[in-house]
């Protein structure tokens, strides 16, 4: 075979190569939790709180227990003499496994019932009864926040200092802040021009197709614990899990199989599991729970409910000066998030976003309320959503009330590209980007100044039937978590780790901290691994997501598993190639100086004849190494990244408006990306189709809404919106290249990117349809009944 | 709870089995058959990922007891492929990376045949609301849409050529 054939025969980096975990799926073999069966196995069901604030007065089980092939029911109290009522959350809180004494939210956890199949365990959740005497209900964070706001956790009483510093109210969680506060005062202060606008980031449900759920299995004779989880995160649940149950981690074993789709909501540790791992251990049978879709929309992480004001100072000619911003936070009852440790509110402080902004600070204040713990989920780390969210409207209002075009002002402030590493106000270094192009590809794509002439004509025509409306955003990710200098959860760093061992004969296996829940890490790593060492893709075996043989890593979100695992791979494939190079040398009788890398072999320079390929390599290393070396061809890395990584987008959007109803047409949207080196080209399409599709549902249509006493509104499929084919516009994608010059291979990550930059693009959008009549901003979800009232407001129908 | 004897017929195969009267399909495929592609994402009905076919038509398998399949035919994910050859739908699937964590994808299979079976060349606005029963949040559907022609396609040149298929 000639060189080029050789390479596609690698199918490596930059191979659009179909899917290797397709075949299970597409046939029904797909090894999801609620597929596995042990013998002996028992169910379990949960008893929930209908009242958002309660306390408990009784709980009386008799009539549960009473019920034939139920076998126990478990409350607070009897997991009291084991310590296992309330767990260490990842933000420094406390949360109830099940509910002591009192119940913060509706739904939340009150009792377990243990029984011989799923539909005795219903039985008997029916069956147990528990008096309630209610409580005042506390929803707003910001009436929270209020002298006289009930007091929630009575747990925390005469508590003043929190895992992130003072605490000023009995409601309070922590105040964070970032920037420089005394430089940004002066930029507003002597700044010519000011704007300030509150924007509302409501609390959405990332909704995974798939529930939690988990199967515990203790073996009381070994003493040892199996438990098969619905976990973006494995490894860290095993360590919880020991520091939790005091059994050794070298005895548990945590196995995420086949998870249909995570989005960050199977990052928790929630009740469910513990209290599955608890029965099991307890009564010594495998235990499995699977949550119903109400329980996982009531209950498991929500993301986002950000109360944010935005400002931004600028000069007369849209240059902006400075940013500030302040939110209040809304965390639920327990402050549940999956942050890095230092970073309570996430990377929120990445909201100065691709501008040269030289002054900026943040303020975020956390807080609890009668609402279900989480936070940070929803195809994004770390609070980034809102972060570009906040900037991106914020930039619009400036524009707005400059009356200058929105590519215009975005133009005007970008970081330049020979301004990369950039170093922002809030103290990131930003690695690389290249803002101009990308926006310039796009306007040119769409044909933005045609698009504005005809928005022109429209707006001049009062018979125009609908309002049309152009959205833009250029937004910038940081992604990549993190740097274990500043990012840890609970203590352990946020490294990633890859294990490689070639077989005698050629082919290999890779197994990796991470694991994937539909990116298709075992077709996407392999071709790392392709390029690296010359190894067809196809004989590659990737394996993650088992505790007892992949090494430790922090796990799968915020886009986190190319950008470090992907790295990691690289450089234990690099620590292979080293050593197959002293092989191949010793082999060909030649020095190591002597040989040069081509594709699949090592060559001799200047005789193409004279070669070993890897496959000989990997024979050689087990049958004939040099004097002196180990046998076997296998590494292992654990990848430290040295800083995130920032993938940006330039994204645009048109929508019609139908003055009659309400109702939005999404005639366009044009996502450009920039991931930085692109692994698999298809696969980064797919996930770009999936975040924007994910995007829009938030944007137009997701809420998870209380009423006053707490109750939950639309917590099912029947309320809560899931776009289905129809409703789903058609996207237009794009891409250029900017690789991160600190990544072994200069990938940045790529899932998160296209929710992250599309949500702000549909409200720009809608913005933009009204922003004539004077309007600077919409709150979300854009339904056609908002809207419609937001046209009745100006007179433009009935 | 008392059982009643069903029987019906599961991807060709006869089957009889005792259920309780409240054992939902879904349940009965996935835990008495072990034929575990069905999945349950909603239980009401919504996402479609437990749909299967029964009779000539794509039911959701969640919000159907077991008893009411007394007789019937079912074809389950499992028994789309024949003979180890691949449906044109899931060839279309794979061909068209019209999945990713595939929890939706055997009901999107089970779906995409029957509605094939129905409308053999369909515009693509005729497989968007086709398919519209059945919830994905991976792929944002675009994909799922080529997978759906692709199989179309391939299902009209087989019929047009029944010796090579």
């Amino acid at each position: 075979m000639n060189a080029p054939d050789r390479k596609a025969a690698l199918q490596g980096m930059g191979d659009s190569r179909l899917r290797k975990e397709d075949a299970r799926f597409i046939q029904g073999k797909g090894n999801y939790v609620d597929d596995i069966k042990l013998p002996g196995m028992l169910h379990m069901d949960i008893v929930r709180s209908p009242l958002a604030h309660a306390r408990i007065k009784k709980i009386n089980k008799e009539k549960a227990l009473a019920i034939p092939g139920v076998i126990a029911v478990l409350t607070a109290d009897d997991l009291k003499p084991l310590k296992l009522h309330w767990m260490p959350t990842l933000a420094g809180d406390v949360a109830a496994v099940l509910a002591d004494e009192k119940v913060h939210f509706q739904m939340q956890e009150v009792a377990v019932v243990i029984a011989e199949d799923r539909y005795i365990a219903a039985d008997g959740v029916e069956a147990v009864e528990v008096e309630y005497e209610e409580l005042p209900v506390v929803i707003d964070p910001i009436k929270a926040l209020e002298k006289d706001a009930p007091v929630l956790r009575e747990d925390l009483a005469g508590k003043t200092e929190g895992a992130h510093g003072k605490r000023y109210h009995h409601n309070h969680i922590f105040t964070w802040d970032a920037g420089d506060k005394e430089a940004t005062d002066a930029a507003f202060k002597n700044a010519p021009v000011t704007v300030s606008e509150k924007l509302l980031y409501p609390r959405v449900h990332p909704c995974p197709l798939e529930t939690c759920g988990t199967v515990a299995s203790f073996d009381p004779i070994r003493g040892e614990l199996t438990t098969y989880i619905t976990s973006q995160a494995p490894h860290i649940v095993r360590t919880v899990v020991s520091m939790l149950s005091g059994i050794p981690e070298s005895k548990v074993r945590i196995v995420s199989p086949d998870i249909g789709g995570g989005f960050g909501n199977k990052v928790g540790i929630y009740p469910g599991y513990v209290c599955a791992i608890v029965s099991s251990i307890v009564l010594g049978r495998p235990v499995k729970w699977i949550e119903d879709r109400i329980e996982n929309l009531s209950s498991t992480a929500f993301a986002r409910d950000y109360h944010m004001t935005g400002e931004l100072a600028a000069t007369a000619e849209g240059k902006i000066l400075g940013l500030r911003a302040h939110v209040i936070a809304d965390h639920g009852a327990f402050d549940a998030c999956a942050d890095p440790t230092k970073f309570p509110a996430g990377l929120f402080h990445i909201c100065s976003g691709s501008y040269d902004i030289l002054a900026a600070h943040c303020t975020v204040e956390g807080v609890y309320t009668n609402k279900a713990p989480g936070g940070v989920a929803y195809r994004c780390s770390f609070r980034v959503t809102e972060a570009v969210y906040l900037i991106e409207r914020m930039v619009d209002v400036l524009a707005q009330k400059l009356n200058m075009d929105k590519a215009e002002i975005r133009k005007k402030n970008f970081i330049r590209k020979e301004q990369f590493p950039y170093t922002s106000a809030f103290g990131f270094e930003y690695d690389s980007g290249d803002y101009d192009t990308a926006l310039d590809k796009v306007l040119n794509a769409v044909d933005y100044k045609g698009l504005r002439a005809e928005q022109a004509t429209k707006r001049a025509d009062p018979n125009c039937p609908t309002l049309m409306g152009i959205g833009l955003v250029t937004f910038t990710e940081v992604v990549g978590a993190g740097p274990s200098k500043i990012c840890d959860i609970l203590g352990v760093g946020m490294f990633d780790s890859c294990e490689i061992r070639v077989h005698p004969t050629g082919s290999a296996i890779a197994r990796m901290g991470t694991i994937t829940q539909g990116q298709g890490h075992q077709t996407t790593y392999a071709q790392i691994i392709a390029t690296e060492l010359g190894i067809p893709s196809e004989v590659i075996q990737v394996e993650e997501g088992d505790t007892s043989t992949a090494p430790y890593g922090l796990g799968t979100y915020g886009s986190r598993s190319t950008p470090v695992a992907g790295a990691a791979i690289a450089m234990a494939a690099r620590k292979i190639h080293a050593k197959a190079k002293k092989l191949a040398a010793h082999l060909l009788e030649v020095g190591e100086n002597d040989l040069e890398w081509e594709i699949d072999r090592f060559k001799v320079k200047g005789n193409a004849e004279k070669f070993k390929t890897m496959t000989e390599i990997a024979w050689a290393a087990y049958n004939k190494p040099p004097a002196g070396m180990e046998p076997g061809l296998e590494a292992v890395h654990y990848y430290d990244p040295p800083n995130f990584t920032f993938p940006f987008g330039a994204y645009l959007c048109v929508v019609d408006i139908d003055k009659g109803t309400g109702e939005t047409k999404i005639r366009r949207f044009y996502a450009l990306d920039d991931c930085g080196t692109r692994i698999n080209p298809m696969i980064i399409e797919g996930q770009i189709h999936g975040g924007l599709t994910e995007g829009f549902a938030v944007a137009m249509g997701q809420l998870l809404s209380f009423d006053a006493q707490g109750n939950i509104q639309g917590n099912s499929l029947m309320d809560y919106f899931l776009p289905t084919s129809v409703e789903t516009p058609h996207w237009e994608t794009d891409f250029t290249v900017t690789p991160s010059p600190h990544h072994p291979i200069g990938a940045k990550g790529v899932a998160e990117s296209p929710h992250v930059g599309s949500i702000p693009t549909f409200t720009s959008a809608m913005v933009d349809a009204f922003a004539h009549l004077g309007v600077t901003h919409l709150e979300m979800p854009h339904t056609a009944f908002k809207i419609w009232k937001e046209l009745k407001a100006h007179g433009l129908t009935h | 709870m008392s059982k009643k004897i069903i029987s019906m017929n599961v991807n060709g195969k006869k089957v009889e089995e005792a259920v309780e009267s409240r054992t939902l399909l879904v349940h009965f495929l996935r835990e008495k058959m072990n034929l575990t592609g069905a999945h349950i994402g909603c239980e009401t009905s919504h996402c479609g990922a437990c749909t299967v076919d029964i009779d000539g038509e794509s039911v959701k398998s969640c919000t159907c007891f077991a008893v009411q399949c007394e007789g019937s035919e079912v074809i389950t994910v499992e028994g789309l492929a024949q003979g180890g050859v691949l449906h044109a739908v899931q060839e279309g699937f794979y061909k068209e990376h019209g999945l990713q964590c595939g929890f939706c994808t055997p009901g999107m299979l089970t779906r995409a045949y029957r509605f094939l079976h129905d409308n053999p060349n369909p515009t693509e606005e005729e497989i968007r609301v086709g398919m519209s029963g059945n919830l994905c949040r991976c792929t944002g559907y675009q994909n799922i849409v080529k997978a759906v022609q692709y199989a179309a396609n391939k299902l009209r040149e087989d019929a047009k050529n029944p010796v090579a298929a």
